[in-house]
């Protein structure tokens, strides 16, 4: 059979989904697919657009890649818009002149902003927020600005004022409406946002309409308002709302909304056969949806009905969550009450600054909608009621008061069919997630992985955790997280008990907790909470046993046996002598030397009987051991910031080494890395570290939970515009928590996904110090501050301790085991080809 | 088993911890338990890792099984019988005593 040629006109968030959901169909063979977009790059994430400010790069957003859609022979044309459509021949033609055959059209082609007919509006410095060339427009011409104003008070609008902020600007949110988000939000909850808004420091100006944009005094424009008022602004952006993108099928004569979009059926069809439209371009029962969700949904319908498939689209829950400028903001159904006879009840807190409305039907058996502002945290609960028709609590009161006892109400996802969509971003039912969990998906994590579930906007976590836990209770799983068979603990209770109890001893906590005599999983754990909590020299007799071979011998064991020695750099920066003497000690004892990843000098090809000696040189020119050995913090990266550097606005390299050496020898769960950077240009590559540092005009920025590695993953913005010392105050608390709660080799990220509540239950225990365990950390990480020594320097000023690094207790030879080869000037371990001819060849003394 | 040795003294084996020592040219590895202090003597090398490490291994148990968790890939080998828990291989075991304070090895 001949493939069926699909050409998917357009190349975002939904034509995209349409091209995934074809190859990673079953049937894929069945199909060739080409796309065209307009746009110099493919599909990217729209909805996180306002990362790119925070650092986000245009990979970063990313949602494909061109060797993923190389790999599924999907062919792509960028920058060449499709101009015309001949329907006869079934062809599209394209502004270079490129002419496709189509079995099968699909126009993705979305939707561009308004701009309100004001005049003036086409000057430079007015501009748009949709596309990541807008953003490149936007970052350019904030550079040269100190006053922005976004026109629109809508989602979008929130956002863009967002990055005008972030980019250090003076903002204001101009909004023809009496409130914002006029669309989602009831007066109250409006009202409250705004309020929450202005706090920030954004001026926000409602039921203002512009007339026009004309010179200014100060700044460079002055924007005239209806009522005689007026504002000074630099730079404006239009964010009043978006249109579809329909003049392609408008020339093309299919049929076309009363104002605009292209007329679809349920089954995605356009008025032509064979002709489909999907997301922001398509008009559905005369409605525009402007969420990404119902997009995706469509590009599913249309495949499906391509695929001839039954599937139809009627319709789409508008419900959304989201944070704007940090503010909780949530929005349900009918928000407005606009269903005849719905009563409404209402909770709104001036103290904590939380705003609650549900809308309930007449007989009060049906939530019909709901209005969330300060506090999001039922979301997920009333979002089911609403979308499932499910029946009300006795009281609805229930679901908006605040609980006394704490307890929250919390609606039983058992009540849920499972057919209800719990992440309504990536379509995934409650009974895909209970399937996940039947089939070995035991944690948040593996979730994930498996259903996609809650890796886009997040806002379901907590729902998709509730739903995992309950099936899991369901299967009798008794969730277990005990460390091994010698403790039945977890980490994170053994840690508890140390503390509690304040053990010192690995035998004392096997007397008192343990069975049998501990293993390798064990006691490099309890080794790892001892040193967090009493950091004891970890070579006391007492410590010794618990130690990888790592922390044993303060060196990182290489695959011959022999030890890496990294000498600490805090901060990457080094003295011209110190670098000599690392050459020098390198050169003396043949080692390979290698800059790492860290901005360190790595030594190679150690022996066990030559580390004392080495260290010994180290230790005499300054230096310390660099911990690269240890489950501990390892470097802090940073670029040369403002000392050296054109665009440095603050001190990177200083606040690197001061934190390098603040926590230096910490031990933890896993490694810890972290990085300052002087700008947001980022040359320290802060945001793929545990603990990442970026400097802007009004402080510090801190990311955390970020990885490279193996799976890795971008570090959340945590706070913004910090001073050092409130700064350091997180971090101290963050770290401390962490080394308290995390699992065995738990990194940061893992820890973060797998924490219930996520980012902001953690925001809240640090930021908010809602446990109140703020002042104890604290104290807990000075004690460890307080009790930091150099490892090598107590090893090598105590002879019995140095008698373990001879290779034998009774014999000063060295391990005959170790064969090297020179490359590139250097050794390496010889492979096992290499050392079968072991004969070594002494050289003849010349004959006279 | 007339060829005993001295390797060290007793104190120089830190119960839970490993040494290695140099026994007729062969290199051993001494370990001392945790909980009832008793010696044991393997065979340095590790042959999946192919390296003389064991003697810097972790000490624990597997069930009732004496193990060391060799420090390269953590494969188990029984304090005991020197056998690998994990593969089908095995490491010789050594004759190990104490004497006087002093650590005695027969290999």
């Amino acid at each position: 059979m001949s493939k069926q040629r699909i050409v998917v006109v357009g190349n975002g968030m939904v034509g995209h989904k349409f091209i995934d959901n074809v190859v990673t169909s079953e049937h894929a063979d069945n199909y060739q697919v080409i796309t065209f977009s307009e746009e110099p790059r493919l599909a990217y994430d729209r909805v996180q657009l306002s990362k790119y400010f925070s650092g986000s790069t245009a990979e970063d957003l990313a949602l494909t890649t061109e060797g993923y859609y190389q790999d599924n022979k999907v062919q792509y044309v960028l920058k060449d818009k499709v101009v015309d459509l001949d329907f006869d021949n079934k062809e599209v033609i394209t502004a270079s002149g490129r002419r496709e055959a189509y079995d099968k059209l699909v126009l993705a082609t979305g939707s561009y902003p308004f701009v309100p007919p004001i005049p003036g509006n086409d000057q430079p410095h007015c501009l748009v927020y949709r596309t990541i060339e807008d953003l490149e427009a936007i970052t350019s011409s904030a550079s040269q600005s100190k006053v922005g104003v976004v026109v629109g008070g809508g989602l979008l609008g929130l956002e863009a004022a967002n990055a005008l902020k972030q980019a250090g600007l003076e903002t204001h949110v101009v909004e023809f409406a009496p409130r914002l988000m006029a669309v989602q939000l009831d007066e109250g909850g409006g009202k409250l946002l705004r309020h929450k808004i202005e706090n920030l420091g954004v001026k926000v100006h409602t039921q203002k309409a512009t007339t026009e944009i004309v010179a200014g005094e100060e700044c460079r424009y002055r924007m005239n308002f209806a009522d005689g008022s007026f504002l000074e602004t630099d730079m404006i952006l239009f964010s009043a709302g978006i249109r579809p993108q329909d003049e392609l099928a408008r020339k093309c004569g299919l049929e076309l909304g009363q104002r605009g979009g292209i007329v679809i059926n349920n089954q995605c069809q356009t008025s032509k056969k064979d002709v489909y439209a999907i997301g922001e371009c398509a008009l559905w029962d005369n409605k525009i949806y402007g969420l990404v969700a119902p997009g995706y949904h469509m590009a599913k319908v249309a495949f499906s009905q391509i695929q001839g498939g039954t599937e139809e689209f009627t319709g789409a829950d508008m419900s959304t969550k989201l944070k704007l400028l940090g503010v909780d903001v949530a929005s349900v159904g009918d928000a407005h009450g606009n269903t005849p006879g719905s009563k409404s009840y209402t909770y709104s807190n001036d103290v904590d600054e939380v705003y609650k409305r549900i809308i309930v039907s007449g007989d009060n058996t049906r939530l019909l909608g709901a209005v969330l502002v300060g506090d999001a945290e039922a979301y997920g609960t009333l979002q089911q009621l609403c979308v499932n028709e499910m029946d009300l609590p006795e009281d609805p009161n229930a679901l908006i008061l605040p609980s006394v006892d704490g307890a929250g109400a919390v609606m039983g996802v058992d009540a849920l069919p499972d057919s209800a969509q719990i992440c309504s971003c990536m379509d995934v039912s409650k009974g895909a997630i209970c399937c996940a969990v039947q089939d070995g998906a035991h944690t948040i994590g593996d979730i994930k992985n498996v259903t996609k579930a809650s890796t886009a906007c997040g806002g379901c976590a907590a729902l998709v955790k509730q739903v995992m836990d309950s099936e899991l209770t369901k299967l009798g799983v008794e969730v277990k997280n005990d460390i091994c068979e010698h403790f039945a603990y977890s980490r994170k209770e053994l840690a508890d008990i140390v503390r509690v109890k304040k053990i010192k001893t690995f035998e004392a906590l096997l007397e008192s907790h343990g069975s049998g005599h501990g293993c390798d999983i064990c006691k490099p754990a309890v080794g790892s909470i001892l040193a967090s909590f009493w950091n004891d020299y970890i070579l006391e007799d007492a410590h010794m046993g618990l130690q990888d071979t790592n922390d044993l011998y303060l060196g990182n064991l290489q695959k011959d046996g022999t030890y890496s020695v990294v000498p600490r750099v805090a901060g990457g920066e080094i003295t011209p002598d110190k670098l000599i003497v690392l050459g020098q000690v390198a050169k003396e004892f043949n080692l390979y030397t290698k800059i790492t990843g860290g901005q360190r000098v790595d030594l190679f090809g150690a022996q066990l009987n030559d580390l004392p000696v080495i260290w010994r040189k180290l230790v005499d020119a300054g230096f310390e051991t660099g911990h690269a050995y240890g489950k501990s913090v390892r470097t802090v990266k940073s670029c040369v910031g403002s000392t050296w550097c054109r665009y440095g606005v603050d001190d990177s390299v200083g606040l690197a080494i001061d934190i390098e050496n603040r926590y230096k020898g910490l031990r933890s769960p896993h490694k810890l890395k972290f990085a300052v950077s002087g700008c947001t240009r980022e040359c320290a590559e802060a945001q793929c570290k545990d603990v990442g540092i970026i400097a802007t005009e009004k402080g510090w920025n801190l990311y955390v939970c970020g990885n490279g590695g193996m799976r890795p993953r971008h570090a959340d913005l945590f706070a913004t515009d910090l001073d050092t010392d409130t700064l350091i105050k997180y971090v101290d608390r963050f770290l401390m928590f962490y080394i308290r709660t995390a699992d065995r080799l738990q990194r940061t990220s893992v820890w973060l996904e797998n924490l219930e509540g996520g980012l902001d239950y953690l925001k809240k225990v640090i930021i908010q110090d809602s446990l109140g365990l703020g002042a104890e950390l604290e104290a807990e990480m000075a004690h460890n501050i307080g009790n930091y020594q150099c490892e090598w320097k107590t090893t090598i000023e105590n002879p019995e301790k140095l008698k373990r690094f001879s290779h034998f207790i009774n014999d000063s030879a060295r391990d005959d085991n170790l064969v090297y080869v020179v490359e590139r000037e250097q050794i390496r371990p010889a492979t096992d080809e290499e050392r079968i001819p072991s004969v070594e060849l002494e050289e003849e003394p010349a004959l006279a | 088993m007339s060829n005993w040795q001295k390797v060290c003294r007793s104190a120089d084996v830190v119960p839970g911890t490993g040494v290695c020592a140099l026994v007729a040219g062969k290199q051993v590895a001494i370990f001392r338990t945790l909980k009832d202090k008793t010696l044991y003597a393997l065979d340095n090398y590790d042959p999946i890792g192919k390296a003389n490490i064991l003697s810097r291994g972790i000490q624990g148990s597997i069930g009732d099984a004496l193990v060391v968790a060799s420090p390269l890939y953590k494969q188990h080998f029984e304090l005991a019988t020197g056998k690998c828990l994990e593969e089908d291989i095995s490491v010789p075991v050594y004759a190990v005593r104490e004497v006087d304070g002093q650590v005695e090895v027969a290999a």
